[in-house]
C-alpha cells in the first residue's frame, strides 16, 4: 500500500495532480480512492488532496502516514511534515518553502519556477509536481501518467501539459 | 476499470436510470452532481436548469415530474433546509422526485465542504406533517451509483420523494468502479383507465397510477389533503386515510442492510455512508487482535430497519453506532435493539480514523 499527500493552497492545482495520480494507478491494474479537502475559498485557502493505492480493497479512506508528501507552501510543509512516513519521501517547492523541515528524505526543486519559465505558466506547476512525484514514487508506468494526464487537461493544453510533466519526470 | 467521484457516479446513474430533467442551485459538496447533469442531459434529449435558489429548484422539478420527466435535485446543508417545504407538497401530491443531500457539518452554513452525517433526523422529519419518506445512503461510488438507480425507481414505484442520504466522503471520493451496463428501470405509471378518471384512486398497492399533465387527463393536485378526485375534502375520515396510505404504501421490501461476521459476534458496529467504510476497518482490526466484533450497515435508512435490530441474534448484546453527529441514528438502533447500545459520536468536521472507532467497542 502507498500513501500519498499532495498539500498547498488552492489553485495550484494539487487535487487535479491527485485525480491524474489515482487514475493512471487505476488504469495500472491497482485499486486507488483520492480524497480532498478544502477550505470554502475558490483560491487562496489551504488546500490538500490524498491517494491511496493498494492491490487490496481500500475502505477507509483517508491517509494517515503518507509515503510522499508534496508541499507546495510553507504552511503546508510545517502541517503535515509530522505525519510523514519516516522512510518515506518529502517533496517541496524551493522557492515557497524557504523554512525547509528537519527531514532524511527531502527533494527540493523550484517547482513553480520550472513553471513559469521553462513551460511559460505558473498554472502548470501542480503537472511539474506530478511528473516529481511520479520519478520518486516510481510505481507507475510512466507512459500510462501520459495517457491519464492527456484524457484529464483541456485537449488545447496537452502538448503544454505532457511537457511539464516530462520536465518534472526529468528533473530528479 | 475507471476512476469516478461518487458525484460523477450520481450524475450517470440518474441518466441511466431514466432522469431527464434536472434543476438546482450549486452548493459544495455536491455541485459536481450539477456540473456533471450539465454535461450529460443535453446529450440525452434532457434538460438542466440552473434556478435562481434551492426552493426554485426543488419547485421547477416537481413541475417537470408532473409533466412526467424523471427528475433528480441535489444540494447540501442551507439548500436542503431550503427545499423542505416543496419535499412535504411531493409527499401529500405524491410527485416522483429524488434529491440528492450531500451533507456537510451544520446547522446554517456551518463548515463548508467539510464532511457529516447529520441530516438523518431532518432526511425523515424536515418538513412537516406526518408523511411518506425513503432515504438511502451509499458507502462506495459504486453503490453511489446503485443507490440512485434505486431511488429513481422507488420515487417512480411508490410516487413519493426519495431522499439519497450522501456524505462529503462518498460524494467527493474518487475510486476504481465497475459500472453495470444492465439496469432495472422502473417505468412511470399510467392510468388504467380513462373513463371515471380520477388521479388519486390507490391501486392494489396503495399507489395511484395519476397521469402526466398534458396527456388528456383532467387532473388536479395540491397539497390539501384530497379524495381520490385530487380535490381537497375537509373530513376526518378522508384525512384519517389519506395519512395511513401515505405510511402503508411504502413497502418494507425496500429495507436493506449489509451485515458481515455476525455468527460469532458479542458485539457489532452500526454505521452507514462514507463513515462505514472505516467502520468495517476497524471492525477487521478488532477482529486481528482477537475480538468477536461484527459489523451492521444500514444501507436503507428510512423507513427504519425496526425488524432487523429487533431480531438479532442473541449472541449478540451491545451494539456500538458510529456516526458523524451528535447522535441521530443511535436512538433508533435504541429504540428498536433489546441490548446495550453504545454513541461513538463525532463533530468535528473531520471524519473517523480506525482507531476512533475501535476504542468505542
Amino acid at each position: 500500500m502507498y500513501q500519498l499527500r499532495l498539500s498547498g493552497s488552492g489553485g495550484q492545482g494539487v487535487i487535479t495532480a491527485a485525480i491524474i495520480f489515482a487514475e493512471a494507478a487505476v488504469n495500472q491494474g491497482f485499486n486507488a480512492v483520492q480524497s480532498q479537502s478544502y477550505g470554502p475559498e475558490a483560491r487562496g485557502g489551504a488546500s490538500k488532496a490524498e491517494v491511496i493505492i493498494d492491490s487490496n480493497p481500500i475502505f477507509h479512506p483517508h491517509v494517515d502516514k503518507p509515503d510522499f508528501l508534496l508541499a507546495l507552501t510553507q504552511k503546508a510543509a510545517d502541517k503535515y511534515i509530522q505525519d510523514l512516513n519516516p522512510n518515506g519521501t518529502l517533496i517541496i517547492d524551493s522557492d515557497l518553502v524557504p523554512n525547509v523541515p528537519k527531514f532524511e528524505n527531502i527533494i527540493s526543486l523550484p517547482i513553480t519556477n520550472f513553471a513559469v519559465e521553462k513551460v511559460g505558466k505558473a498554472l502548470f506547476t501542480n503537472i511539474v509536481a506530478l511528473g516529481v512525484l511520479v520519478k520518486v514514487s516510481n510505481f507507475l508506468d510512466f507512459d500510462t501518467v501520459k495517457n491519464a494526464l492527456a484524457s484529464r487537461v483541456p485537449p488545447a493544453t496537452v502538448e503544454q501539459n505532457l511537457a511539464a510533466l516530462n520536465l518534472g519526470f526529468g528533473s530528479v | 476499470m475507471i476512476l469516478l467521484q461518487g458525484n460523477e457516479a450520481v450524475a450517470k446513474a440518474a441518466i441511466a436510470a431514466g432522469v431527464r430533467f434536472f434543476g438546482g442551485y450549486p452548493i459544495t459538496p455536491s455541485t459536481e452532481i450539477a456540473e456533471s447533469m450539465a454535461k450529460l442531459l443535453p446529450k440525452n434529449n434532457g434538460v438542466f436548469i440552473q434556478m435562481e435558489d434551492e426552493i426554485a429548484s426543488m419547485g421547477v422539478v416537481l413541475g417537470a415530474s408532473l409533466a412526467g420527466r424523471k427528475v433528480l435535485t441535489a444540494s447540501s446543508g442551507p439548500g436542503i433546509s431550503l427545499k423542505q417545504e416543496l419535499i412535504g407538497y411531493a409527499a401529500a401530491a405524491e410527485i416522483p422526485v429524488v434529491i440528492v443531500n450531500v451533507q456537510r457539518v451544520g446547522p446554517s452554513t456551518g463548515q463548508p465542504t467539510a464532511p457529516s452525517q447529520g441530516d438523518v433526523m431532518q432526511a425523515r422529519w424536515g418538513t412537516h406533517g406526518d408523511h411518506s419518506i425513503i432515504a438511502l445512503s451509499p458507502w462506495s461510488v459504486r453503490e453511489a451509483f446503485d443507490l440512485t438507480v434505486k431511488a429513481v425507481n422507488y420515487a417512480e414505484r411508490f410516487r413519493t420523494p426519495v431522499i439519497l442520504l450522501m456524505d462529503e466522503i462518498v460524494g467527493h471520493l474518487r475510486e476504481n468502479v465497475e459500472l453495470p451496463t444492465d439496469i432495472e428501470i422502473y417505468p412511470r405509471r399510467q392510468p388504467k383507465t380513462k373513463e371515471n378518471y380520477k388521479a388519486y384512486q390507490p391501486d392494489e398497492d396503495l399507489v395511484p397510477n395519476i397521469a402526466n399533465f398534458g396527456e388528456g387527463y383532467h387532473i388536479h393536485v395540491t397539497g390539501l389533503i384530497h379524495d381520490e378526485t385530487g380535490f381537497p375534502v375537509g373530513s376526518p375520515k378522508v384525512t384519517r386515510d389519506f395519512i395511513d396510505r401515505m405510511h402503508k404504501k411504502i413497502s418494507k421490501d425496500i429495507i436493506e442492510v449489509q451485515t458481515e461476521f455476525l455468527d460469532d459476534a458479542e458485539e457489532a458496529v452500526v454505521a452507514f455512508g462514507g463513515t462505514a467504510r472505516t467502520a468495517y476497518q476497524a471492525v477487521l482490526n478488532a477482529r486481528a487482535n482477537g475480538k468477536k466484533v461484527g459489523f451492521i450497515r444500514l444501507v436503507t435508512i428510512w423507513p427504519f430497519a425496526d425488524n432487523f435490530f429487533a431480531n438479532l441474534p442473541a449472541n449478540i448484546k451491545k451494539l456500538v453506532v458510529a456516526e458523524l453527529n451528535y447522535g441521530q441514528i443511535f436512538y433508533e438502533v435504541q429504540r428498536t435493539f433489546k441490548g446495550e447500545v453504545e454513541l461513538c459520536a463525532k463533530y468535528d468536521m473531520t471524519i473517523f480514523e480506525p482507531s476512533e472507532i475501535e476504542v468505542c467497542l
